[in-house]
């Protein structure tokens, strides 16, 4: 049977830490032809800027060759084609698929059907585990260690598919959480549960400043403006979790910035010159990350 | 010997114990609507167990692993018994178990299972107050979203 990556839950903390070593060596070896005659599908059903184009670009970096699309507008799945059957026919021609799919669970179900390995490039508002790796490796980078950090989770702690996965893959390494989210957006009971439930040390609060100068970590995430039912109350919250380099002053020197992204205001431009912001190279590394996911679900490092 | 309030069977077996008001639910679940075995129930029978009840016999007919992990799903309390010859032979005791396949949808409307033609699976994360949580998108179906596939 093949490996697949769907869900952050398919690791193990043992092939974590794998990832984070191989995503260490690609850093430093950005050009291996460990894919040579590789055929990689490259499936998105949706559009997607910074994750089809990093995983590309992993992928051509260790010599493999990329099929596949970057909308399905123009394939056979706008005749109707059902996943089941394109993935069946993708699984023929590739070595690997990565795809990307609006559907939830899309990527589990295509695990089932496929004869490859299944790389979750997201799937709607369910998982999106290659993010949580490159997070996981910007920490590792940034701290010298996954062990015992004070992570501070900001904005959309609801919806936010990242904070989620993180906080799932952090529970193996000692973690300290903060959240900060206005009460609409607050962390679901279902990831309280499982903090309280795995001893996992957390604080929930509204106030930004309450503990920027003690934490390792700022996990800065974006508060959209649909999310809101009531807009009155976004209107009043919205910029209450904006980060500007003011607030920085007396943060800890080893405090890093990151972000997903995009960003839209949530982070100020003058906090980019900080050298604690990192969210760009956070960016870069997901390249390493997903060069280490591509090797290792394949064998061949 | 007292009085029978839903008729003996010769063979088959008995589901007892079941709240009057899944009745309905049991018996879609196990596709008793649509098949051709003798069939007596009655409902909103007096229970000093569970207040008002409701039993069904099916004549010659017996449960496979799947339709008693059924019928644990929605009727936790029920007892089975598989009868020959106006005698109880066997009881089986049911529990919720572990894994579900199929019978119920998942609440997600984003989810593959209601998108593709794909069978639900689910993991039943409280066995109590019964939530089943998705092999595929993950979320969290429970009791008060329920809806069975037919």
């Amino acid at each position: 049977m093949s490996k697949n990556l769907v869900s952050i839950g398919d690791f193990s903390k043992e092939e974590i830490l794998k990832i984070m070593e191989l995503a260490a060596y690609f850093e430093q070896n950005k050009s291996e032809r460990l894919l040579q005659g590789k055929v990689i599908a490259s499936l998105f059903f949706e559009p997607s800027t910074r994750t089809r184009l990093s995983f590309e670009t992993a992928i051509n970096r260790l010599g493999g060759r990329v099929i596949g699309f970057s909308d399905s507008g123009n394939t056979s799945v706008s005749k109707g084609e059902t996943l089941h059957d394109t993935i069946k026919m993708v699984s023929g021609y590739a070595d690997m698929i990565v795809m990307r799919h609006p559907v939830e669970g899309a990527a589990r179900y295509a695990s089932e059907v496929s004869s490859v390995p299944i790389v979750n490039a997201g799937d709607g508002s369910n998982q999106h585990p290659s993010q949580t790796l490159l997070d996981l490796y910007s920490i590792i980078k940034t701290q010298g260690t996954l062990q015992d950090r004070h992570i501070m989770m900001v904005g959309d702690l609801k919806y936010g598919r990242t904070v989620h996965s993180l906080i799932h893959a952090m529970s193996h390494f000692g973690v300290k959480f903060t959240f900060v989210a206005p009460d609409e957006l607050s962390l679901p009971d279902e990831y309280r549960m499982y903090l309280k439930e795995n001893g996992i040390e957390f604080t929930e609060t509204t106030d930004f400043m309450e503990y920027i100068n003690v934490c390792d970590v700022i996990y800065m995430t974006r508060v959209q403006r649909e999310r809101f039912s009531d807009l009155m109350e976004y209107e009043r919250v919205k910029n209450t979790y904006i980060l500007k380099s003011s607030m920085l002053v007396d943060t800890k020197d080893n405090l890093k910035i990151l972000h997903p992204l995009p960003r839209v205001n949530e982070i100020e431009k003058d906090v980019d010159n900080s050298p604690k912001a990192y969210y760009f190279q956070q960016a870069a590394n997901g390249v390493y990350a997903r060069m280490a996911i591509i090797t290792h679900l394949l064998g061949v490092k | 010997m007292k009085n029978l309030e839903v008729s003996a069977i010769k063979n088959g077996i008995v589901i007892d114990h079941i709240p009057a008001n899944a009745l309905f639910n049991v018996m879609r679940i196990l596709s008793l609507e649509s098949i051709t075995n003798r069939i007596t129930f009655g409902t909103n029978l007096p229970s000093t167990r569970i207040g008002t009840k409701a039993i069904i016999k099916v004549s010659d007919m017996s449960l496979d692993k799947n339709n008693l992990d059924k019928i644990a799903v929605f009727a936790p309390q029920a007892r089975v018994s598989y009868i020959e010859d106006y005698a109880v032979v066997a009881k089986h005791k049911i529990a919720v178990p572990d894994n579900f396949e199929g019978s119920i949808k998942c609440a997600n409307p984003m989810c593959v299972t209601n998108k593709e033609v794909v069978r639900t699976k689910f993991e039943i994360i409280n066995k109590v107050d019964l939530a089943f949580r998705c092999f595929y998108c993950e979320k969290v179906t429970t009791s008060s979203n329920f809806e069975i596939l037919r």
